[in-house]
């Protein structure tokens, strides 16, 4: 057996042998990089960070499906997809910026914690030029300050808490997907047309950052249109059975539920309602009606035939008929053999738009990319006119009002597109109400950090 | 009045599911000493057993149908189930229908076998080590299962319904005089209270009134005796997990319809459910049933809307409080006997 002796010699010896080790890599990257990861070789390193474990691991599989389509068709492979419908003509299917796309994955397990412990791997570790994806508003925003401090851009996959590019905005962080504040905006004149303006509505909040949020949006912009909230009860994320919770919906007085989950949450609460009879009911001489305000395929299938006529939201269908949709629906289609959800589509764009900002600014600095992105107008990804404006790095873009689909041809065939809501309609100031801090005062996006 | 009877449902509704797990968990330290975090995964593997069985009734070939297309615009691939061709449609719908109900005459072997392989195989190495060895390895192999159930199913919730004649809900107020439509409770809500009144009522009267029972009872209470009358305790014992990992199954195949099924359902209940078995007392298996119904209902009382304006955020810790209440008044629970946990 060997003794371990440490002696003043030995201890200095090691010493400086590790210091140096520690010291040289760090050495490297400040003398010769102009920012972090600047990309030397023949390829550029993208990192996907998506939920491969929890309960959105299904939502996180699709997003990789997307992600690994998207690199396809940027290294020239595949139909193309969206490439030949989007309005920028600098993508050529040589990679970016003559540079072939690679990828790593990360899993974020819907954790924050988890989701930067991976995103800090892909960064230091795998050398990410970029990070993109997730599921969660938690994750959006710890990921994004994240990536901010390290010098890195960060495409947010699906969040729709107003916070990621509200009062958590960051100058390297960008957001594809719609949010809060445009899901009560494009409700409100459906509902209002669907069920009348004299209603009362109780709502049941998931109680965390996105629940509230879109309480507050839906809240607005349904008393903006006549609409009296008699409640609104939060829910604690980890419920399972919410049958205590809908119980006193019925004495309420209420003849509208909004419920503000999602995900698991979102499926037994509409599973819950619809059981307790509230669809039969007739409250103040009118039929009772619920309202998902976000909605997404993978969990309306969840609730199964419980959805059949429910309105809500989405960012994207795959039964949009622009040729943007049909192109991304079919290469998508043909390669996985089912259609994608909104979740895919938005990782998709998200990863198009990066590397077209890369060939139009000249370079993967992310201050280069930032400056493309800002105020930049494109067309033919699916959404029609779209604008990512330059103040909150939010896209402006139609939004789609869906109602759970009545006779469904497949298990995918779950949601039927009732409006697209124009953009305009869902468009607001920067410094809005909704998107400043907790003390009321309107946030700046901030200057760009290129790191190294 | 109608707000706290519909509570009060709400509450005996909870508490079945947490009275059915938590039965099987004090079985299963009564008799062998195990605190066993693998319960709940049991639970989970039992509404898995009515997922799997409505998938294999529903078992498809596809047929082109030429007049519909697909999202790709080819002819719409539809799913036929070969239940049709054996039953005919009409025949073949009502047993898929059914399919949970059906589920239970599968769910009580299968389970049976999982709970007795599961203890034969990897629970009785453990039966000498201490209380915290045991606990890391059911609660090991939870996740273990969870992430087995995962990969097969996916990690989203899968909609099992149940039959259409338990659909809808039920009007009480009508029933019981008052203003209609005032009290409404849905029916399969109900068939699972009684459902759990009934699996209660059996596994008390199989200890109480069979020889197997008998023998079983005086096992729990001085293990080395039996042993020295010549009997075989460990085979009964055994038996016996593999009857809890029953119980907890079929109050998960029991639960699909209420709540779509996923796999980290049974991590949902597991931690009630010990909170249930503490407050219940270690080992009493009344002490559990009563103080799953008494937690459900006090978890139902705490979410009304007086009771949140009275006190935010009361919902979410009201059992622990009642946990931490009991404890502190009765160490041994509410109907904890001297002697177990203690030595």
């Amino acid at each position: 057996m060997s003794k371990f002796e440490l002696t003043r010699r030995g201890l200095i010896k090691s010493s400086a042998v590790v210091g140096a080790g520690l010291a040289m890599p760090t050495l490297i990257i400040n003398s010769a990089n102009a920012y972090t990861n600047e990309p030397k070789g023949g390829s550029v390193t993208l990192g996907f960070n998506v939920p491969q474990s929890g309960p959105y691991a299904d939502e996180g599989a699709d997003e990789l499906r997307a992600y690994k389509l998207a690199v396809e068709h940027l290294n020239g492979g595949g139909d193309g997809g969206m490439m030949n419908t989007f309005s920028s003509k600098m993508l050529k299917g040589n990679g970016i910026l003559g540079k072939k796309v690679e990828y790593v994955t990360g899993d974020t397990q819907t954790k924050a914690d988890a989701a930067r412990a991976s995103a800090k791997s892909m960064i230091e570790k795998d050398g990410a030029v970029m990070i993109t994806g997730g599921s969660s508003s938690g994750v959006a925003v710890a990921v994004q300050a994240l990536c901010q401090e390290a010098g890195i851009i960060f495409m947010a996959g699906l969040t729709h808490s107003n916070d990621t590019t509200g009062k958590d905005k960051k100058a390297n962080g960008f957001r594809h997907f719609f949010n809060s504040y445009m899901s009560g905006a494009a409700l409100a004149p459906v509902l209002g047309k669907a069920y009348g303006k004299d209603r009362k509505a109780y709502h049941l909040t998931a109680d965390y950052n996105w629940g509230y949020t879109t309480e507050e949006a839906v809240k607005s912009s349904t008393e903006a249109m006549g609409w009296e909230t008699v409640n609104s009860v939060k829910t604690p994320l980890t419920q399972t059975d919410f049958s205590s919770y809908i119980a006193p919906v019925l004495q309420s007085g209420a003849d509208v539920l909004v419920l503000n989950h999602y995900g698991g949450n979102m499926v037994n609460s509409l599973t819950n309602a619809v059981q307790f009879g509230l669809r039969d009911k007739q409250v103040n001489g009118k039929q009772f009606e619920i309202v998902v305000p976000l909605y997404s395929r993978l969990m309306a299938r969840g609730a199964g035939e419980n959805v059949k006529g429910i309105y809500g939201s989405t960012n994207w269908h795959w039964s949009l008929a622009d040729e943007g949709s049909k192109a991304f629906v079919k290469s998508f289609g043909e390669k996985y053999g089912f259609p994608p959800s909104q979740a895919a589509h938005t990782v998709y764009c998200q990863t198009m738009l990066y590397a077209d900002a890369a060939e139009r600014a000249g370079t993967f600095n992310p201050c280069g990319i930032a400056e493309a992105l800002e105020g930049f107008e494109f067309d033919g990804l699916g959404n029609g006119k779209t604008l990512y404006r330059a103040e909150d790095h939010q896209c402006f873009k139609d939004v789609l009002v869906v109602k759970g689909k009545e006779n469904p041809t497949s298990e995918f065939d779950v949601l039927e597109v009732v409006e697209v809501t124009p953009v305009d309609q869902v468009t607001y100031a920067p410094d809005h109400p909704q998107m400043r801090d907790a003390n009321g005062n309107a946030v700046a996006v901030g200057t760009c950090n290129p790191g190294a | 009045m109608d707000a706290i009877i519909l509570q009060i449902l709400n509450g005996l509704d909870k508490g079945s599911a947490y009275a059915l797990i938590a039965l099987g968990l004090t079985l299963i330290f009564g008799t062998l000493g195990v605190v066993n975090f693998a319960h709940g995964a049991l639970f989970m593997i039992g509404a898995f057993c009515a997922v799997t069985i409505s998938r294999l009734l529903t078992l498809s070939h596809t047929v082109l149908d030429e007049t519909r297309t697909d999202f790709l615009g080819k002819p719409l691939k539809v799913d036929v189930p070969y239940i049709y061709e054996i039953f005919g449609e009409t025949a073949g719908n009502t047993i898929i229908d059914w399919s949970v109900p059906i589920s239970i005459l599968f769910a009580i072997p299968i389970m049976i076998l999982i709970g007795v392989i599961m203890e034969r195989g990897l629970i009785r190495h453990f039966y000498k080590r201490p209380h915290a060895d045991q606990i890391l390895v059911t609660f090991g192999l939870a996740i273990v299962l969870q992430e087995v159930i995962k990969y097969f199913y996916g990690a989203n919730p899968i909609p099992t319904p149940a039959p259409e004649a338990f659909k809808g809900s039920f009007d009480f107020g009508a029933m019981l005089g008052l203003e209609a439509s005032g009290i409404i409770y849905p029916y399969w809500r109900l068939v699972y209270f009684a459902f759990s009144a009934i699996i209660i009522g059996a596994v008390f009267a199989f200890l109480q009134f069979t020889t197997f029972g008998m023998v079983v009872r005086a096992g729990m209470a001085d293990r080395e005796t039996v042993g020295l009358l010549g009997i075989n305790i460990d085979k009964r014992f055994t038996i016996m997990f593999g009857l809890a990992a029953a119980v907890a199954g079929l109050a998960g195949v029991m639960y699909t319809p209420i709540n779509s099924p996923n796999y980290h359902m049974g991590m949902d209940f597991l931690v009630l459910s010990f909170v249930v078995v503490v407050v219940g007392g270690m080992g009493s298996l009344s002490g559990a049933v009563l103080a799953g119904f008494l937690l459900g209902i006090l978890e139902s009382f705490a979410s009304m809307t007086v009771v949140l304006e009275a006190l935010p955020g009361i919902n979410q810790i009201i059992i622990y409080l009642v946990a931490i209440i009991v404890l502190l008044t009765r160490p041994r629970g509410l109907m904890g006997k001297a002697g177990v946990m203690e030595e």
